[in-house]
């Protein structure tokens, strides 16, 4: 009994000892690799923790090594602040982005709403040894849905028409609809409309949807690239007055790596990037399943870009 | 600290105790769903104890049922519920509050039958007492103060849950905790929080001077220590199964 007991409290060590030295070679190796990368050529492109902005930095990468530039990937990495930190200590060199968070991101002040606005208002906000490159048609941003049948039977594709709907207005969102600017006090001050928020907490997801097409809510704010819009033939309203941030899908990139022809190729792509080929890719992915890699290579055969 | 400064701010506005979505409203909208569930829940668990407790059947079968019930994720149980049967009002959250608060009732029930002294039922059924007189005056009494202690055990877990229900919109204090989340308005959920627990502990002590009321006089007296005779009965099941806080 002893014996056996000496026995496994050396096998223990042992391990304990093999387990160090793994993780020291472990911590040591990534460390080397990241100098080296950061001293090539390679760009090494990032991705936030969610699948659309993963697709987006595979189709970056790839459209970039098709044009004979290195690259490397490293998805996942985080929410916004995470990323950034990476860029900015040299981990990665370019990472997709939404025009209107980023810009909030780097001036929390800054009160542009549409498009070109944002755009122009982002790149002088972005610091310096950092660029935006040219923005993409495509949008992913809160947007407000109605039913087919609603849409016509109301004649509403834009949230200006919603004042000629003689029945009350409920609008399936997230809580913090009740006080946000594109919310419920943003309908009344932009728009004329007075609405009531149903409060659903699950990010125009499944129980949102759900409301929605048993017309327990009339409007439902769901994120303009979510699959389910296509699925269910929802009809997104044009908010013409830009009460909602426009938030278009945008390069965010190390000047040092900015090369002419890395901008080239990159606003190549950025101008493919329609918000419906977002939800099809988003479609591949949540519907379909397919990774991240598999979605962005079969964009880039199907495109034809280069 | 300060957080905990800034949710009695909160609490202190008089602004957040007025109105539909004030203070006042939420608590007894809370009360509402809380008492609803808990007669839906009695209603349906009572029976299937006090039937397991008096007959010994079933046991095998409704026991693991109700341990397994226990492990339920209860906001899943909501937002699959609001699919199913499609809706956002009040149906979903209050199945899976049922659902939640059946093994800790069912468990009092048939716990407090069981741990009655077999002798005095034997004692009834031998001076000529139907099954039906020996369930309702002899058992039901004796075991009054466990199955109090099962619905004050569900009663406080059911307060308590019923706030993840707001996921969907309905009222209640959950309200606070989603409505302050997005805004990161944590004095709100601070004070909404501090809400629940007080409503909990005053749901709790209430239900702690029922059973008080609830325990049989002879059986009070037969459990204080300096009577010591013959008329105390030993606990005859382990209870350590009732809810940790019944423990």
């Amino acid at each position: 009994m002893a014996r056996t007991r000496r026995g496994l409290i050396g096998a223990l060590g042992a391990l304990a000892l093999g387990a160090l030295a793994l993780t020291g070679c472990s911590s040591g190796n990534p460390l080397a690799d990241d100098t080296s990368t950061a001293s090539s050529d390679t760009v090494v492109v990032g991705s936030a923790n969610f699948p659309e902005s993963e697709i987006l930095a595979y189709i970056y990468a790839d459209a970039l090594s098709d044009n004979g530039i290195k690259t490397d990937v490293k998805p996942n990495i985080g929410e916004r602040d995470r990323y950034i930190a990476a860029l900015k200590n040299g981990e990665i060199d370019l990472v997709p982005e939404y025009t209107g968070n980023l810009l909030q991101f780097f001036d929390s002040k800054a009160t542009a709403q549409s498009s070109d606005e944002v755009y122009s208002a982002l790149q002088k906000a972005t610091p310096t040894g950092f660029e935006v490159l040219d923005q993409s048609p495509g949008q992913d941003a809160d947007s407000y849905n109605v039913t087919k049948q609603f849409s016509q039977k109301y004649k509403v594709t834009s949230l200006a028409d919603l004042k000629k709907v003689s029945v009350p207005l409920k609008v399936g969102a997230n809580s913090e609809f009740a006080t946000r600017p594109y919310g419920i006090p943003g309908l009344k001050k932009v728009y004329g409309v007075t609405a009531t928020l149903v409060p659903i907490a699950d990010s125009g997801g499944p129980n949102t949807l759900s409301a929605l097409l048993k017309n327990q809510v009339q409007l439902a704010d769901i994120y303009s690239t979510t699959p389910s819009i296509k699925q269910n033939h929802l009809v997104t309203l044009a908010d013409p007055e830009h009460m909602i941030l426009a938030q278009n899908v945008v390069p965010l990139i190390s000047s040092a790596k900015a090369s002419d022809k890395v901008a080239s190729v990159l606003n190549t792509v950025s101008k493919a990037v329609t918000t419906d080929e977002l939800i099809e890719m988003n479609t591949k992915s949540s519907v379909d399943k397919e990774s991240a890699q598999q979605i962005a290579k079969e964009w880039l055969a199907e495109k034809k870009l280069f | 600290m300060n957080s905990y400064s800034q949710a009695f701010a909160w609490l202190a506005a008089p602004g957040h105790w007025a109105g539909p979505s004030g203070i006042p409203q939420r608590i007894l909208e809370h009360l509402g769903y809380t008492g609803l569930t808990l007669l839906i829940a009695i209603a349906i668990a009572l029976p299937v104890g006090l039937y397991i407790g008096h007959t010994g059947r079933g046991r095998d079968v409704i026991v693991p049922l109700t341990g397994a019930m226990r492990a339920l994720p209860t906001l899943g149980i909501v937002i699959l519920l609001a699919l199913w049967i499609g809706g956002i009002g009040i149906q979903a959250p209050l199945i899976a509050l049922v659902v939640l608060a059946l093994p800790p009732v069912i468990a009092g029930a048939y716990a407090g039958l069981e741990s009655v002294d077999r002798s005095v039922i034997d004692a009834a059924r031998s001076i000529g007492f139907t099954g039906w007189q020996v369930l309702w005056q002899v058992e039901v009494p004796l075991a009054l103060p466990l199955i109090v202690g099962g619905i004050r055990s569900a009663c406080l877990q059911v307060i308590a849950t019923w706030t993840v229900a707001a996921y969907l919109p309905v009222g209640g204090l959950g309200r606070f905790l989603y409505d302050a989340l997005p805004n990161q308005d944590y004095a709100q959920m601070l004070a909404g929080s501090l809400i629940v627990i007080v409503l909990a502990l005053l749901a709790d002590g209430l239900f702690a001077l029922v059973q008080r009321l609830a325990t049989p006089r002879g059986v009070a007296a037969g459990r204080t220590p300096d009577v010591g005779t013959a008329t105390r009965s030993p606990t005859r099941k382990d209870q350590t199964w009732l809810a940790p806080e019944e423990a």
